[in-house]
C-alpha cells in the first residue's frame, strides 16, 4: 500500500513548513478511494497552508481536521467508479458465479441442496434424540451420587437383577454404613392414587417416600419447604397437581384426601420433574410413615424375606459406587442365609445408568436402551454420509463441465490458490444454504418427531455446542465436497482445456471410479436399512399375530384403589349386569396384561427335589373365566356348584409342562403347605411381554386378593353407551372417586410400543435413506445422459432402438446396485440375527426378505435411472447432433 | 426535472466554478465561496457538491497542474458544461421572472 506522502517541501530542501495533524492525514488516506486521494489531499494541504498564514496554526489545524471529517461521507468514499480488483471483489465474483451455476442447473441444485439438507435434518434430529437420552436424569442435582439399591441372583446359571428390596435393608445401610451413605430413602412404587379436595377428585401418580427424599431428589420448591414430609399427615404436591386441585388459591395448609381414606396437609409445592427424568410421574410425595401405618400388611412383611420396595441412596462425597457396592454385597446372604444357592448380591445401580442400562442379560452384562442409542446414532451417521456422498458425487460430476471456466480464469491470470478458494467458497455456499434449510426442517419436524419418539425435545437455539457442531460439520462437508474440484480442476493446464472440442473436456476414467464406489456405499446402506425395517416390522407382526388365549375385545379394567370397592362383590356384579351394558364382571389380583406375582413354595407329587420352582400366581373369582373368555384344554372352570373349588387351582399349559404333570386334572399341588386341587388347564394366556414365552402360572380363587375389576362390556351396545351405564353404577358404589377405566386391548397394544416406536423411526430413516440415494442416482443418471447426448444421437442415427439405449444407460447403475446388494446382505443378516436373539418369541430370518429388499432396491434404481435414460433415448437425434 | 434540480449550495458551487473559470478546483472554490459569501464552508461539502454536479452533467473535470503548496499533488480542474451554463441561466431567468411578478404594493 502507499504511504502517506510527505510534503514536497522537505524533499526539496525548502524551509520547514507547519504540518497538519498527521493522524487526520492518515485517516483520510486509509479511507479515501485512491482515485480521489490525490486531489483531496492536495486541496487540504493547500487550504492548510493558506490558513496558517491567515488565521494561525492552531486554527488551521482545527479546520484541517474538520475538513478531513467532512470528507468522510459515503458519496466521496464510494469506490466503484474506478473499480480496482481486490480480494473482496474477487470473492464477490466467486459467489456470483456460484449462484449463476446453481440457478442455471436448477434440477441439480434442488437435488444437491435438498438431499443434503434432508440428511442434515435426520442427523440433527437423531443428535437431539441421543443428547436427550444421554442426559436423562441430569436434572437431579445429586445425579452423580444417587443410586438405586438393587439385588441380583443367579438361578440355574441365569443372572437376574431386581430393584424390589426388603424393608430392613434401608435401616442397615443407614446405621451400619453411615460413612458411605449421605441419605437412604425408602419409597413405594409410583402408582395411581386418588387425590381429593372438596369435590375435586383426580387420579394422580405418586409415591410414599422417606422424609429425606425431597433433598435427595433436590426438589425445586415453589411453595413451602423440602422438610415438609416429617409430619406423617403431610404431602408435597407437584405444581401441576396443585394447580389442578386448587387453581390459583394458595395450596399450603389445605387438607387433601388420598385414596378416600388418608387426610394429609399440603406442606409444599415443587416444580414438576421434566420429561426426561426417571421420576417424572411422581406428582406427589406422601410420607413413608403414613404408608406404613395405613397398610397393615407392610408391618407383617417387614422382614428380610420380603422384597417389595425400592431403596434410593445418595452416597457420601468421598465414597464411590464400586467400593460401596463391594461393602454391601453380602447383606442379603447374611440376613437370609437360605438364599445362598442363588448367590444373592446387593449392589448400587448409579443414576447415570438407570435409563440406558436397565437390563441384564443372563451372564450379568448390563444393557438396554443404550443399544438403540448406538443404533440410531449409527443410522444418523449413515444417512448423513449418504447425503454427503450425494453432494460430493453431484458436485464433482458437475465440476467437470467447468474445466473450461478454469482454463479461461487461468488464461486471464488467476493463480491456483485463487481457483482453489473459488471452488471451496462455492461448495461452502451450497452447504450453508443446505444447513439453513435443514434448521428450518428440523424446526418443522420436531413436533412430529417428538410424537413418534415420545420425547419433549426443543430446538437448542441457545446452545453454543449445537451451533459449533452444526457449523463445524457444514464446514467439513463443504471442504470435502469442494476438495475434488478445488484441488483437481485447478491443476489443469489452460492450454489443454481450452484446446479441447466443444463436447467438453474429458477428465478421464479414474475420476468416475470413486463416484462408483460412493454409489455402492450408498446402496449398501439403503439395502441394509430396507432389510432391517422389513424384519423389525415382521417381528412385531409376528408377535401381534400370536394367539393371546383370551378375548380382549370390550374388556375394561377398573383399579380397586379405594376401600369402598371391597366387600360388595356380588352387589356390584348384579348391579352392573342389571344395566344390560355388561356381560360379566370379575375381580382379579392383577389385570390380564400383567402377571403381578411370582411365588415359590410349591410342592407336588413327582417334583424333582432339586428343582427351585417358581410359579406365577393370580387370584381370580368364579366369574373371571367367563369375563375374559379363557379356553380350557382339560378339566373345567371354577364353579359355584362345587364348594371344594375354594381350594381349587387352574394351571396354564406351560405350568403343566414345567411341573412335569401327566393328566394334571385332579392332582394336588401344595403351596406353602396348603393343598390345592387342580380343576382345569387353560390354554396359555399372553400376560407379560408378547415377545417372551408364557410364564408358568397358577390361578386360584380369592375374593379378597383383588387388584382390579374386569368388566366385559356388552358387544351389542356402543362402548360409550355401556361406559355411561357402568360409570353410573360406580358412582353409587364408590362416590368418592373418579371413574377411571382402561381398555384392555389398548393396554395390550402398549406392550408393542417400544418395538413400534423403533419400527416407525427405522422405517422413516430407511425411506429417507432411499430417497437420498435415489436423488443422487437421479442426478448422476441425468448427468451421464447429458454427457452422452451426442453418442446417443449417433447411435440413434445408426439404428439403435429405445430399448437398446435404455439398457446402455441403465446397466452401469444396475451393476453397482447389485454389488451393493451383495455387500449389504451379510451385514444385514449379521445385525438382524443379533437383534432377534433378544426376543425369545421371534420370527425367522428367511431368505425371501433379503431377496425382496434387493429386488425392491433394484426396482427403485431402475425407475430412477429409466426416467433419464428413456428421456435421453427418445430425444430427436437431429437436435442433439445439430449443435456443434 | 427532479434529476437536474439544483440545490442552493449546488448553485453556489456551480457559480463559483464559473467565476474561477479555468482554475476551478476544490480549494479555490472553497476560497471563492468563503470570500463571496463570508461564510465558512467545509471541503467535504464542496467536493460532494462537485461530485453531484458532475453526475448531473453540469460540470466536467480533468486533472491539472501541481503546485508546491499542494505538496506536489495535482488538482482536479472543473469547468461548467454547456448544460450547466443553461441550468444557471434558467435559474436566473426564473428568479427574475418571479421578481418581476412581485406587485409594487408588496413592500409598502
Amino acid at each position: 500500500m502507499n504511504h502517506p506522502p510527505r510534503p514536497v517541501g522537505d524533499a526539496a530542501g525548502l524551509p520547514e513548513r507547519p504540518r497538519p495533524p498527521r493522524w487526520a492525514t492518515r485517516l483520510l488516506h486509509w479511507l479515501c478511494p485512491p482515485h480521489r486521494a490525490e486531489e483531496l489531499e492536495g486541496d487540504l494541504s493547500e487550504l492548510f497552508q493558506q490558513r496558517v498564514q491567515a488565521v494561525g496554526l492552531s486554527q488551521a489545524r482545527w479546520r484541517y481536521v474538520r475538513d478531513v471529517l467532512s470528507l468522510l461521507r459515503p458519496s466521496l468514499l464510494k469506490r466503484d467508479k474506478y473499480p480496482r480488483p481486490t480480494t473482496t471483489t474477487m470473492i464477490r465474483n466467486y459467489f456470483k458465479i456460484a449462484w449463476r451455476n446453481l440457478a442455471k442447473n436448477k434440477a441439480f441444485s434442488v437435488i444437491n441442496i435438498g438431499g443434503l439438507s434432508v440428511g442434515m435434518t435426520v442427523a440433527m434430529l437423531i443428535g437431539l434424540w441421543m443428547y436427550d437420552e444421554l442426559t436423562f436424569n441430569t436434572y437431579y442435582q445429586h445425579y452423580g451420587r444417587i443410586a438405586k439399591v438393587m439385588q441380583s441372583a443367579t438361578v440355574n446359571g441365569d443372572f437376574g437383577a431386581g430393584e424390589y428390596m426388603p424393608l430392613p435393608l434401608a435401616k442397615t445401610l443407614q446405621t451400619d454404613f453411615a460413612d458411605d451413605f449421605e441419605r437412604v430413602v425408602l419409597s413405594s412404587w409410583t402408582r395411581e392414587h386418588i387425590l381429593a379436595y372438596g369435590d375435586k377428585k383426580f387420579t394422580k401418580t405418586g409415591n410414599y417416600v422417606s422424609p429425606e427424599a425431597p433433598d435427595l431428589l433436590s426438589l425445586t420448591m415453589t411453595k413451602g419447604t423440602r422438610a415438609g414430609l416429617t409430619d406423617p399427615a403431610s404431602v408435597l404436591l407437584a405444581a401441576s397437581v396443585a394447580t389442578a386441585l386448587f387453581g390459583d388459591a394458595d395450596p399450603l395448609g389445605k387438607v387433601v384426601k388420598i385414596d378416600n381414606k388418608l387426610n394429609v396437609k399440603v406442606m409444599g409445592v415443587y416444580e414438576d420433574f421434566p420429561h426426561n427424568t426417571e421420576f417424572r410421574e411422581m406428582r406427589f410425595m406422601a410420607p413413608w410413615d403414613l404408608y406404613v401405618s395405613s397398610e397393615p400388611w407392610i408391618r407383617e412383611n417387614a422382614g428380610w424375606d420380603n422384597n417389595s420396595w425400592q431403596i434410593l441412596a445418595q452416597i457420601a462425597p468421598q465414597a464411590d459406587f464400586t467400593s460401596v457396592s463391594a461393602k454391601i454385597k453380602d447383606l442379603r446372604l447374611k440376613n437370609v442365609p437360605e438364599t445362598a444357592h442363588v448367590k444373592p448380591a446387593v449392589f448400587l445401580h448409579p443414576m447415570s445408568r438407570w435409563h440406558l442400562y436397565d437390563q441384564w442379560d443372563k451372564s450379568g452384562v448390563a444393557g438396554g436402551r443404550i443399544q438403540y442409542v448406538w443404533l440410531f446414532g449409527l443410522i444418523g451417521v449413515f444417512v448423513l454420509l449418504l447425503a454427503c456422498i450425494n453432494f460430493m458425487n453431484l458436485s464433482t460430476a458437475r465440476s467437470e463441465k467447468r474445466a473450461k471456466e478454469v482454463g479461461i480464469r487461468k488464461a486471464v491470470g488467476s493463480n491456483r490458490a485463487q481457483l482453489i478458494s473459488q471452488f471451496f467458497s462455492e461448495s461452502l455456499l451450497v452447504v450453508g444454504v443446505a444447513f439453513t434449510l435443514s434448521l428450518l426442517l428440523v424446526w418443522l419436524a420436531l413436533p412430529l418427531f417428538n410424537d413418534i419418539a415420545d420425547k419433549k425435545l426443543v430446538m437448542p437455539w441457545q446452545e453454543p455446542v449445537f451451533w459449533l457442531s452444526g457449523l463445524g460439520f457444514s464446514l467439513v462437508t463443504g471442504l470435502i465436497a469442494g476438495s475434488y474440484p478445488a484441488l483437481y480442476l485447478s491443476s489443469f493446464q489452460p492450454i489443454t482445456v481450452l484446446k479441447g472440442t466443444s463436447s467438453g473436456f474429458r477428465v478421464g476414467r479414474f475420476a468416475t471410479l470413486p463416484r462408483q464406489v460412493l454409489v455402492v456405499i450408498q446402496f449398501t446402506v439403503s439395502v441394509t436399512l430396507i432389510t432391517g425395517t422389513v424384519i423389525v416390522f415382521q417381528q412385531i407382526q409376528h408377535a401381534k399375530n400370536r394367539p393371546v388365549g383370551y378375548d380382549r375385545s370390550g374388556l375394561i379394567t377398573v383399579a380397586m384403589n379405594t376401600p369402598e370397592l371391597f366387600g360388595h362383590y356380588n352387589a356390584l356384579r348384579s348391579e352392573l349386569i342389571g344395566t344390560g351394558a355388561v356381560v360379566d364382571m370379575a375381580t382379579s389380583s392383577s389385570p390380564t396384561t400383567q402377571l403381578g406375582s411370582r411365588q415359590i413354595g410349591f410342592d407336588w407329587v413327582g417334583k424333582d427335589p432339586a428343582m427351585k420352582e417358581q410359579l406365577g400366581v393370580m387370584a381370580v373369582t368364579h366369574d373371571f373365566g367367563k369375563t375374559v373368555g379363557w379356553q380350557f384344554v382339560a378339566g373345567r372352570d371354577f364353579s359355584r356348584t362345587f364348594s371344594t373349588d375354594s381350594s381349587g387351582l387352574i394351571l396354564n399349559e406351560t405350568a403343566v409342562k414345567y411341573m412335569g404333570l401327566n393328566d394334571p386334572v385332579g392332582k394336588v399341588v401344595k403351596w406353602n403347605g396348603k393343598p390345592f386341587q387342580v380343576v382345569g388347564v387353560i390354554r396359555d394366556m399372553v400376560m407379560d411381554s408378547p415377545f417372551a414365552p408364557v410364564y408358568q402360572t397358577a390361578f386360584l380363587l380369592n375374593y379378597n386378593w383383588a387388584g382390579v375389576i374386569n368388566i366385559k362390556l356388552n358387544p351389542r351396545l356402543s362402548a360409550s353407551e355401556s361406559l355411561a351405564s357402568v360409570e353410573a353404577v360406580f358412582r353409587t358404589f364408590n362416590p368418592g372417586s373418579p371413574f377411571d377405566y382402561k381398555f384392555l386391548d389398548q393396554q395390550y397394544a402398549l406392550k408393542f410400543a417400544a418395538e413400534e416406536r423403533i419400527s416407525t423411526l427405522a422405517s422413516i430413516f430407511a425411506v429417507l435413506a432411499i430417497f437420498i440415494s435415489c436423488l443422487g442416482l437421479f442426478g448422476l443418471a441425468s448427468f451421464t445422459a447429458e454427457q452422452r447426448t451426442k453418442e446417443i444421437g449417433v447411435r440413434k442415427v445408426l439404428g439403435a432402438s429405445v430399448l437398446n439405449l435404455w439398457s446402455l444407460l441403465s446397466k452401469d447403475f444396475v451393476f453397482l446396485v447389485l454389488i451393493a446388494f451383495g455387500i449389504a446382505t451379510p451385514i444385514a443378516w449379521y445385525f438382524l440375527s443379533g437383534w432377534l436373539q433378544k426376543y425369545e418369541y421371534r420370527t425367522e430370518l428367511s431368505w425371501w426378505i433379503f431377496a425382496a429388499s434387493g429386488a425392491g432396491a433394484l426396482a427403485i434404481t431402475l425407475l430412477t435411472v429409466s426416467f433419464q435414460a428413456i428421456k435421453a433415448a427418445l430425444m430427436d437425434p437431429v437436435k442433439s447432433l445439430r449443435s456443434e | 426535472m427532479k434529476g437536474t434540480y439544483l440545490g442552493e449550495f449546488e448553485e453556489v458551487v456551480l457559480l463559483a466554478v464559473a467565476i474561477r473559470s479555468g482554475d476551478a478546483y476544490g480549494a479555490a472554490i472553497v476560497n471563492e465561496i468563503e470570500q463571496q459569501m463570508d461564510r465558512s464552508v467545509s471541503l467535504g461539502a464542496v467536493h460532494s457538491a462537485l461530485n453531484r454536479l458532475q453526475e448531473k452533467g453540469l460540470v466536467d473535470s480533468q486533472m491539472g497542474g501541481m503546485t508546491a503548496e499542494r505538496g506536489g499533488r495535482r488538482k482536479r480542474l472543473y469547468t461548467v458544461t454547456a448544460y450547466g451554463r443553461r441550468a444557471l441561466e434558467e435559474i436566473r431567468q426564473l428568479r427574475n421572472q418571479m421578481w418581476d411578478a412581485i406587485p409594487h404594493t408588496a413592500w409598502s
